[in-house]
């Protein structure tokens, strides 16, 4: 970079406008390529024989290197589907409660003015600064005696409380810039305040709840503290917890290994390019500023 | 805590501060509603496991279950204490070492590539949304890749360093005892740099165009904007990437070091930090038996620590660049 910049400096200004742009291009590109390339590395190793994944490690699956052997290995022995349908149940009810108990929250202290409100607004946001993972000796003791251990509902509701303070405090934020007429008027309408939240207030913050959406999930569905410790079963183990067991039995099976990585690298990646520029976005808008 | 808002609801809505028109509610049993469910749940799952951890780290366990008072002798022990001091210190001292990687290597990282993103370049889009891709992962499953990407056994790494003439700096960095922890660190940069960059880019696109097309006037070249205007503009936003890493440092490195090094910091402890200590006091791990009231005090500690941080933040860091902002 600053070769290029000091270099530039001598040329005429259109190929110092030049230079500089292959430079920012390089240095773009550079690091996509640091952050992509393993990715790529695991996903297409996961489809060669054992041999072509340590002949070859660069070369593409094809001809005889080119083997589904891996995840044959993994649906027979491991049990994908299970934790595929627990990490499902898991995120997406975390999700619905964060976002519909976020946005009542929200707009009870966005819209309402009452004696508490400063002091739940503030309450309720405590939880951004302090991880929940400091409460988990408790939490395992509260669990075991609610009879919630090993069950997927102790995991919604931790990752609920884990999530509803960010929701809050964005939703809070945005729900505060909506005008208050087309909400009065509903009220002249004689609608009751909670057919005001769910019918007029609801459709209003539907961009900005996909966002907490995307942004609640990715950690829900990528932990591996809470299902290891409260819910570590073979009925309740979540992707993350079951590839994390699985390729702690299956060491030397690099086939298997690869294919159980790619196996919960792909959805991640589907789900990614299809709610990319949402997530993006959320982020690059008001939204994290404060 | 549901239940005091209940109370002061109804002579609530009386003081219309900003001039609003007063709006007269029949009832104002909606507000309960509408609050409870989320207060509930976040009292009884984040803040009482919280308070009770604390109040734990205060007991200690006696042999037959019951606990009993023991002030800070829990504290005492885990810093004075030959068997758990040098454990507690050898962690701290890790993820500080975390930390300060994170802060050099990935936030400046970061901040590069949100400039360079900022210029709105051809293909800017692709770049952000492909540099973002190992965030979205698990760090199970980043552990595991990196763990394969750096074994001898599969030999990429060498064969890739051996294509730009360096195979002889490769090394097993992950299972000596002198380059794990900064390795572990480093591919938690790679997954994470996507965050410091995100929210640095959008600060840098909330700057208006005025103050950049002001001082391009003044004679500023495209270098020193960056460093006299843009620069203090988002040192605010720099703040917040600051203490956002001091706080995951704490939290997240847990799930990256037990995945790729194990429950004991592998090798020799090197790779310990104080969420792996935390597990390991509170399971148990081989000779040592789960102790539930010196996991609340490893758990307490954490807390502290983070506390320490995040006023130190508030106080000083966020008054200062307060005030350069005015």
């Amino acid at each position: 970079m600053t070769d290029m910049t000091s270099d530039s400096r001598a040329r005429s200004s259109r190929a110092k406008g030049l230079s500089t742009k292959f430079a920012v291009h390089a240095v773009l590109a550079g690091y996509t390529l640091i952050a992509i390339f393993p990715v790529i590395l695991v996903v297409l190793n996961s489809f060669k024989n054992r041999r072509g994944i340590f002949t070859d490690p660069l070369g593409i699956p094809a001809g005889e290197t080119f083997s589904m052997e891996g995840y044959a290995t993994v649906l027979t022995e491991g049990d994908f589907l299970t934790y595929f349908s627990n990490s499902l149940i898991v995120t997406v009810s975390s999700l619905f409660l964060i976002l519909l108990l976020g946005a009542m929250a929200a707009h009870a202290l966005a819209e309402y003015r009452f004696r508490l409100n400063t002091f739940i607004g503030i309450y309720l946001i405590l939880g951004i600064m302090v991880p929940i993972r400091l409460g988990t000796v408790a939490i395992l003791e509260l669990m075991v005696d609610l009879n919630l251990v090993n069950t997927l509902l102790a995991l919604i509701l931790v990752y609920t409380a884990s999530g509803l303070p960010v929701a809050v405090f964005i939703l809070t934020e945005f729900m505060r810039t909506l005008s208050r007429d087309i909400k009065d008027c509903a009220r002249v309408d004689g609608l009751s305040e909670y057919r005001i939240f769910f019918e007029v207030v609801v459709p209003l913050i539907r961009p900005v709840l996909a966002t907490v959406a995307v942004f609640s999930m990715i950690p829900i569905w990528n932990d591996l503290w809470f299902p290891l410790i409260l819910a570590s079963g073979d009925a309740t183990k979540t992707v993350t917890l079951g590839v994390q067991q699985f390729i702690g039995q299956y060491t030397v099976n690099w086939s298997a290994v690869l294919a159980s990585l790619s196996i919960a690298i792909l959805p991640v990646l589907g789900l990614y390019a299809l709610f990319s520029r949402q997530l993006i976005a959320g982020i690059t808008s008001g939204a994290v500023k404060g | 805590m549901s239940d005091p808002t209940t109370e002061h609801l109804t002579t609530a809505g009386k003081s219309p501060a900003s001039g609003r028109k007063k709006r007269r509610v029949a009832g104002r049993a909606h507000i309960v509603v509408f609050l409870a469910p989320a207060v509930l749940i976040y009292t009884v799952f984040s803040i009482y496991p919280l308070v009770e951890s604390l109040r734990l780290s205060l007991f200690d366990g006696l042999p037959d279950g019951s606990a009993v008072w023991n002030g800070l002798g829990n504290y005492a022990t885990l810093l004075f204490d030959a068997n758990w001091a040098g454990q507690f210190w050898n962690a701290l001292w890790n993820n500080l070492i975390l930390f300060f990687i994170h802060m050099v290597v990935q936030n400046p990282i970061g901040l590069l590539l949100a400039a360079l993103l900022s210029l709105a370049p051809r293909f800017g889009g692709t770049y952000r949304t492909l540099i973002f891709v190992p965030t979205l992962l698990s760090v199970v499953i980043v552990g595991f890749i990196w763990e394969l990407i750096l074994s001898p056994l599969w030999g990429v790494s060498e064969t890739i360093l051996g294509g730009i003439g360096l195979a002889w700096l490769y090394q097993p960095w992950l299972g000596l005892e002198s380059s794990a922890l900064v390795t572990v660190s480093l591919i938690s940069v790679w997954q994470y740099v996507g965050i410091p960059m995100m929210l640095i880019y959008a600060a840098l696109l909330s700057i208006p165009d005025e103050l950049i097309d002001a001082a391009r006037v003044d004679g500023l070249n495209g270098w020193w904007i960056f460093w006299k205007v843009k620069l203090p503009l988002i040192l605010p936003t720099l703040g917040i990437v600051a203490i956002l890493t001091y706080i995951g440092n704490f939290t997240a490195s847990f799930d990256l070091i037990y995945s790729i090094q194990g429950a004991l910091g592998a090798p020799n402890y090197s790779t310990d930090v104080m969420g792996t200590l935390l597990f390991r006091t509170f399971f148990g791990q081989q000779l040592q038996i789960g102790d539930t009231y010196m996991g609340a005090t490893i758990a307490s500690m954490m807390f502290f620590i983070i506390l320490i941080g995040v006023s130190f933040y508030l106080v000083l860091v966020q008054r200062r660049l307060q005030r350069y902002e005015m």
